[in-house]
């Protein structure tokens, strides 16, 4: 192996970088405290060198290079603001912009757009370039219940293709046609809902302009809010409380919880709580499905049960592999996610505990997530006799409220969630980084198994948490208590897997028989719901690294840090839904999958 | 400046000698250094239009180490007015094939692949027998060699060698980012040699005569003799081979038919050289004694008098608005705006001042676009515009 250890040196508009080889000339520049504008570039992706704005001259070169495509060689002498390259991006934003269908001001990506950011750089004043957006054929698909696409603001970055090929695998979205034709579509043009796609939406968190958005849903919480014979009840996932913030001032990886729910009273809601309760109930009843499917599998050698069991809380995970393995779909738990338990639970048990009437109660959540919009419209999403919940927001759109309603985020007090579903604990919150529910569900079956606490530091589960796509670990059970004699000697094997191009790789080397494991966590985007489709924007692998460190401090200052502690979740099970897996239970927070077709 | 270089006439490609099977035993019995230096003695340059020298091609790519490689003969002759490949497969498919098998023994590739342009399915029995034939003597000699036709489906990009190879691999035809080349990262990410049909025919005169009998044709830099597809206003429309280095004048002067305008020089994405510049103008590689001096794939297009320029160049337009492949934005939106842009002026919804901003485009479409294509655009619109401007407008 040739040793890689000698720099290349280059200069940039005259300051000189030494970089290793293979060293683009954008990073280059970047080391140079030198800034090129990109657009079809994104940290998350493979390199495309197609929007052409990150043009600069090389020193004895006829024409200008791509710097995010072209990798620095020694002596190079770079100029990244001479007039052939200032004139050239100009006009090449002049060309995108002719194209686009810039009215910015009936866009939802209004204020938080690559090219519009880049239109106001170059100051484009005068665009005499003929408008190409009438002579289009465009199309805005509005179906799917997650996702708009508008085509007539797609710039043809390919970052949505990309996205969807490289970090997911889903491929729902292509390239078609050549030429003036060409453009981003889907299998035989089918609206987005129905074809393959996964409704992760991380091609909105990659898309530069508006042609990928989430379908909103503001208006109708808004009416509902303001609706006097409604009782609003708003639940909040774990992965928000990390990544609001970053939509309201503050730096990413800042915890804003308290200031959370103090803006969301101030919305009005009538009640606001948490869906770190759900996730922690979902602990309880996963936990014991896993123990159970582990009893029947070991002890009771019944053909019929499925291991490994992989979890159930990532909707893009589901619907990814109705699509994609609908042979497998027995392995998935059968739990709800968090949010629908809340949901189902809502109309029915906080129903009941507050003397309301479910028909009158409107049940809305703030995810990380697009998914989320899709779970919960669900056709079988309806077992507490009305819709479990009514409207989705993302973490943008909860910014947006608060943002119309005048509220200074950043002075907001402290407060805590309403009682009955609003308590938590550490392992609750864990569930909006890659490895949580594996970690939580860890904390509480060991203990339950043995009576002991897992045996890591400070409950840290350190070999689950991370940034690697795919990670492995191995419990092994010793002395547990007589109930669970049959499990003493027996290593519990996991995998742990975020972003759907890694979940496809763990579901490869399961249907291979390579890998034996018991039980498998897979979340739909990268980091987990911290990176999901519903997040601030932009997104890059250090945001999502500091926004899972602000998932893991949370849980390391809660008071409690094991779902089974929950004060509130053994008040449910004593009060309504008696013990884990129990009739009620299976009723209200368990689920069936629906096998889909593969295009 | 005028060259005093008359048409000469040549006769190497389409001679059908049949003795292919003698020039590939010979020349797999030579070393791949010694075949390397008879091409780069030769001076012969790439006969596809970009005119890079085809034995440092070969060369870079014996000099990388990697136990697969690959030889792909582009015949996705999709280049407006050229039509001399379709011949030279259908004419003399062997020293195609020979070509590629000697190019395979100098670099290390057991793989070859022809490239064959999708309108070209007519070519695909009598080629495939052609294969068969000649992979039948490859084993009698104990030649480890195969060649393969990949089918094009129709797209112009495909041409372009890295679009190419995303074609082959099964993906969508877009060219890659340069670098890495192909001699690096190929097909397959492996190192190839891609050639056009031509150049790999001419590599056989090479082989089988030495590079002396064919550096003695042509003029410096431009060495060699080359196929010319000639159509558009002429009274004798054909291939013919012919020395390089001529001037436009005396090839106009062959082959005009009196009235000459304006000829186009290596199609659609060529030079347009009007009237006045046939003179100063030679055909051949760029050079520092010939004066202007235009490379091409072969494609001579004459326009006489009863054209109207305006119309050529909507055409051109036109063309590269569909076959743009539209993942760059100066090819894709430039050639939009370009069509779009003389028409409106034309119609005189802009006014002829337009004109000009349209020539910046073309420029900043010459120094940004991704590949050959949208960096070509500006060739013909530029000297249409300039020469032709009173056209544009009325």
């Amino acid at each position: 192996m040739p040793k890689m250890t000698n720099k290349i040196k280059i200069s940039i508009n005259g300051i000189s970088v030494e970089v290793d080889p293979g060293t683009t000339i954008l990073n280059a520049a970047r080391q140079a405290g030198v800034i090129i504008p990109t657009l079809c570039y994104h940290k998350d992706l493979c390199i495309a060198g197609n929007c052409r704005v990150c043009v600069v001259e090389i020193a004895g070169q006829k024409r200008l290079a791509a710097a995010c495509a072209t990798p620095c060689e020694e002596e190079m002498e770079v100029f990244t603001n001479s007039l052939n390259v200032h004139n050239s991006r100009k006009q090449i934003i002049e060309l995108l912009l002719s194209e686009h269908n810039a009215d910015c001001t009936s866009c939802f990506k209004n204020g938080n757009c690559e090219l519009q950011k880049l239109a106001s750089d170059y100051k484009i004043l005068k665009q005499d370039f003929i408008r190409l957006v009438p002579f289009k054929n465009y199309s805005i698909d509005k179906y799917s219940p997650s996702i708009i696409k508008d085509d007539s603001k797609c710039i043809r970055c390919q970052r949505c293709v990309r996205t969807c090929a490289e970090l997911q695998g889903v491929n729902a979205l292509t390239v078609a046609y050549k030429g003036d034709r060409m453009k981003i579509t889907t299998f035989f043009e089918k609206p987005i809902n129905d074809v393959v796609c996964s409704t992760c939406g991380q091609c909105i968190n990659h898309c530069p302009t508006g042609a990928l958005v989430e379908k909103n849903y503001i208006e109708k919480v808004w009416d509902a809010i303001s609706d006097k014979t409604k009782h609003v009840i708003v639940q909040t996932a774990p992965a928000v409380r990390i990544g609001l913030g970053e939509e309201l001032g503050f730096g990413p990886g800042t915890r804003v919880t308290g200031k959370m729910v103090s803006a969301l009273k101030r919305l009005g809601f009538d009640a606001v709580m948490d869906t770190d309760f759900t996730a922690d109930l979902t602990i309880m009843e996963e936990g014991t499905e896993l123990l159970s499917r582990l009893k029947r599998a070991l002890v009771d050698h019944d053909p019929e049960v499925k291991l490994p069991m992989a979890t159930s809380c990532s909707p893009g995970w589901i619907k990814y592999i109705e699509h994609m393995f609908p042979d497998f779909l027995d392995h998935l738990s059968t739990c709800k996610s968090p949010q629908q338990m809340f949901g189902v639970l809502a109309k029915t048990y906080y129903a009941k505990a507050r003397n309301l009437d479910p028909e009158t109660i409107i049940s809305v959540s703030i995810m990380p997530c697009t998914a989320k919009k899709f779970e919960a419209a669900r056709p079988e999403m309806h077992d507490s006799g009305y819709r479990d919940v009514d409207y989705v927001l993302t973490t943008r759109e909860l910014a947006i409220m608060i943002k119309q309603a005048g509220i200074d985020f950043m002075k907001m007090e402290d407060t805590h969630f309403d009682r009955l579903m609003g308590e938590s604990t550490g392992a609750g919150v864990i569930f909006g980084a890659t490895g949580g529910v594996m970690e939580a569900a860890l904390r509480t079956v060991y203990e339950l198994v043995t009576g002991r606490d897992v045996p890591f530091d400070n409950l840290d589960i350190t070999p689950v948490r991370g940034m690697e796509g795919v990670r492995e670990a191995s419990i092994k059970i010793e002395n547990p208590l007589k109930a669970w004699a049959f499990l003493d000697g027996v290593e519990l094997k996991c995998a742990v897997a975020h972003g759907l191009v890694n979940a496809k790789k763990v579901m490869d080397s399961i249907l291979s028989g390579e890998a034996n494991y018991h039980f498998v966590e897979i979340m739909a985007c990268p980091g987990g719901c911290l990176g999901g489709g519903g997040q601030p924007l932009p997104t890059s692998p250090e945001i999502r690294r500091k926004r899972a460190e602000a998932i893991y401090a949370e849980d390391a200052n809660m008071p409690l840090r094991k779902s089974h502690q929950n004060p509130e979740i053994i008040k449910i099970y004593k009060d309504f839904l008696e013990k884990p897996m129990s009739e009620k239970s299976h009723h209200l927070l368990h689920t069936q999958y629906t096998p889909r077709e593969r295009f | 400046m005028t060259t005093s270089y008359q048409l000469k006439r040549a006769d190497f490609i389409f001679k059908n000698e049949n003795d292919w099977e003698e020039v590939l035993s010979k020349s797999i019995n030579r070393t791949p250094q010694e075949l390397i230096n008879e091409l780069i003695s030769s001076e012969l340059k790439g006969r596809g239009g970009a005119g890079f020298p085809t034995g440092l091609k070969w060369k870079l790519t014996a000099e990388v180490e990697d136990t697969t490689k690959y030889v792909i003969c582009n015949a996705d002759e999709g280049e407006p007015g050229t039509f001399k490949d379709r011949e030279i497969l259908s004419m003399v498919p062997f020293k195609v094939l020979t070509a590629m098998t000697v190019c395979g023994h100098v670099i290390g590739a057991k793989e070859g692949y022809i490239y064959l342009r999708g309108e070209y399915f007519f070519l695909l029995p009598e080629l495939n027998k052609a294969i068969s034939e000649f992979e039948y003597y490859c084993k009698e000699i104990n030649l480890d060699f195969t060649i393969r036709i990949f089918m094009g489906s129709g797209a112009y990009i495909c041409g372009e060698e890295t679009a190419l190879f995303e074609s082959m691999e099964g993906k969508r035809g877009e060219p890659r980012n340069k670098p890495p080349f192909p001699s690096n990262s190929g097909y397959m990410g492996k190192p190839t040699v891609i050639n056009n049909v031509e150049t790999l025919a001419h590599t056989y005169t090479i082989f089988k005569y030495g590079a002396k009998r064919f550096y003695d044709l042509g003029v410096q830099y431009s060495r060699g003799s080359k196929l010319f597809s000639v159509s558009g206003d002429t009274p004798k429309p054909g291939i013919y081979e012919l020395e390089l280095g001529m001037s436009l004048a005396d090839f106009v002067e062959e082959f005009g038919d009196g009235d000459t305008k304006a000829v186009q020089v290596g199609g659609a994405s060529g030079f347009l050289v009007p009237r006045k510049r046939f003179s100063e103008t030679a055909i051949g590689f760029q050079g520092k004694l010939t004066g202007i001096s235009l490379p091409t794939g072969g494609s001579m297009m004459l326009f006489n008098s009863s054209r109207s320029m305006f119309n050529v160049l909507d055409n051109y337009l036109e063309f590269f608005r569909e076959e743009s492949c539209g993942q760059c934005t100066p090819c894709r939106v430039g050639c939009q705006q370009l069509l779009k842009g003389i028409k409106a002026v034309k119609r005189g919804e802009k006014n002829a001042k337009y004109l000009d901003k349209l020539m910046r485009l073309t420029e900043t479409m010459k120094l940004t676009a991704k590949c050959g294509l949208g960096q070509s655009v500006a060739n013909s619109f530029s000297a249409i515009v300039e020469n032709f401007r009173e056209e544009m407008i009325y």
